[in-house]
């Protein structure tokens, strides 16, 4: 089970939220002139990494705010949450994280980060 | 069974993914349309992705004339698989029925029976008497949300999820399939829009066409050919309880309440959850998601609440935007996905493998598959099927 550390409440239980998909898609500015595969690339098309994957949570049974997230989704480890409005973390600062060649820790998993 | 051959240098075809899906593609391909040099790459052991974890449930109600269509064509190859491939696919017509618990339920499922029997399927609504008279240990009236009513589908039923990949499998060998277990497809190496072959784990093996089957890894495997998908993966759990006597006859799903349930022949429960609510390649999912289902099926089935549970487990699946799978090409030459079947893959088996094979050999799609193309998701022909799923996600 995952504990997510909501920036205005602290650390709860992740069915108190909901997952927002990726963080970071932009609408398109020139929305009025876009032809139809770039509209469908922004309706339909996101971001699907085994790895580091940048995302929105809300706090939907709480605060009911919303925020970003940094997790490893082999591993489910959360290893970085920031409010909106704030500059994400670089992938880079991630990449000692992965443990093994596919991302999972060798021994059991869980979101150590958060704990600490 | 099937032999376990070192990787060629070189193959006409080679199909990542060994799970029902992509041993049926190699079959149809080789029984159908004469390919002679074809390979199946497993990253573990044949069936052991979401193969070896669904819930086994076959059914053919969809609401659009598309879907219908493809799943049909699926139903009505597993009506005669066992004789085809000579190999017990254990293919059960039991039933399926999904229950109605609300206004909204009824009026959503009596729409899509008419849109079935217009298609020629063989739905029909229930009501709760006949529901009671065919699975007495359903409790209809005495919950939160009672059972109004249900869609029937007579055809529906099961299957052994392990004879599909062995069937498939011992008979694409016999053709002279390669079917090469672990070894991990990593790359998928392209020149010029065209695909050159794959790097393994086993190291570079070449390939005029390459056929992605790889269910919730399939966009992380398309991304190492600059391919975008539409899919997002996600854990989607099931688990079994401890064998008991024969209660239960047919397969009973809810949308709704999210549950549905099944007896195997050994007599377990087979119970099927709904998929966590982020991304994630765990194979795990979370136990709130577990603790709804079983919340329901206590709530449906009181007889069940004191029985154990087994087993638990996880598979990871590609869930497209509307519900339906992609069998189809894309932008690079010799490169072919058939992927998105998100929750409900396993009853589809035989038919999407079937119309993948002929999409792979002659480069065009088959009339079933045509519209399951990657062009609806710019041109807006979307086969939405969020209704027809009857999984939470």
């Amino acid at each position: 089970m995952i504990l997510i550390n909501c920036p205005y409440c602290g650390e709860r239980d992740q069915s108190e939220f909901s997952s927002g998909g990726e963080a970071h898609v932009a609408r398109p500015e020139n929305s009025d002139h876009l032809n139809d595969k770039d509209w469908g690339q922004y309706v339909f098309y996101r971001d699907n990494p085994k790895g580091i994957f940048y995302e929105r949570w809300v706090h939907t049974h709480g605060c009911r705010k919303w925020f970003n997230a940094v997790r490893n989704t082999s591993t489910d480890e959360i290893l970085k949450i920031y409010k909106l409005g704030e500059n994400p973390p670089s992938k880079e600062s991630f990449s000692n994280t992965l443990k093994t060649p596919s991302g999972e820790p060798k021994v059991g998993s869980g979101n150590f980060t958060v704990k600490k | 069974m099937w032999k376990n051959p070192e990787p060629k240098k070189t193959y006409d075809v080679i199909i990542v993914g060994g799970g029902g899906h992509g041993l049926g593609t190699a079959y149809y391909l080789a029984k159908e349309h004469g390919v002679k040099n074809i390979a199946v790459i497993e990253k573990g052991w044949i069936g052991s992705g979401n193969t070896g974890r669904n819930t086994t449930i076959i059914r053919s109600n969809y609401l659009w004339n598309e879907s219908a269509f493809l799943y049909d064509h699926s139903v009505k190859l597993w009506e005669n698989l066992s004789q085809e491939l000579n190999y017990n696919m254990m293919f059960s017509q039991r039933g399926v029925m999904n229950l109605a618990h609300n206004e909204h339920d009824i009026k959503e499922m009596k729409r899509r029976i008419s849109a079935n029997r217009l298609n020629g399927l063989d739905t029909r609504w229930l009501e709760t008497n006949e529901i009671k008279r065919l699975v007495p240990i359903m409790n209809t009236d005495n919950l939160r949300y009672p059972v109004l009513g249900a869609a029937f589908q007579p055809r529906g039923g099961v299957a052994r999820h392990d004879a599909i990949a062995w069937g498939f499998a011992m008979r694409a060998d016999e053709m002279g399939v390669d079917i090469i277990q672990n070894c991990e497809v990593q790359n998928i190496k392209t020149r010029n829009g065209k695909v050159e072959g794959v790097k393994t784990s086993k190291g570079f093996i070449k390939a005029k066409k390459v056929a992605v089957v790889a269910s919730g890894h399939t966009s992380v495997l398309a991304k190492t050919a600059g391919v975008r998908l539409p899919l997002q993966s996600r854990p989607l759990q099931a688990l079994v309880s401890e064998p008991i006597k024969p209660v239960i006859n047919t397969v009973v799903m809810s949308n709704a309440v999210h549950a549905y349930v099944s007896q195997s022949d050994k007599g377990e429960l087979v119970i099927g959850a709904g998929t966590d609510g982020y991304n994630s390649f765990t194979q795990r999912g979370g136990y709130d998601v577990i603790e709804e289902t079983v919340r329901a099926i206590v709530e449906l089935y009181p007889i069940f609440g004191k029985m154990k549970m087994l087993r638990q487990w996880g598979g990871i699946v590609d869930i497209c935007p509307d519900a339906s799978p992609i069998i189809s090409k894309c932008e690079v030459k010799g490169l072919y996905f058939n992927c998105g079947w998100g929750t409900g893959g396993f009853k589809a088996t035989p038919g999407s493998a079937n119309v993948f094979a002929y999409t792979v050999a002659k480069d065009e799609p088959h009339k079933i598959n045509a519209p399951f193309n990657l062009e609806r998701f710019s041109d807006g022909r979307l086969i939405d099927e969020h209704g027809a799923a009857a999984v939470a996600h």
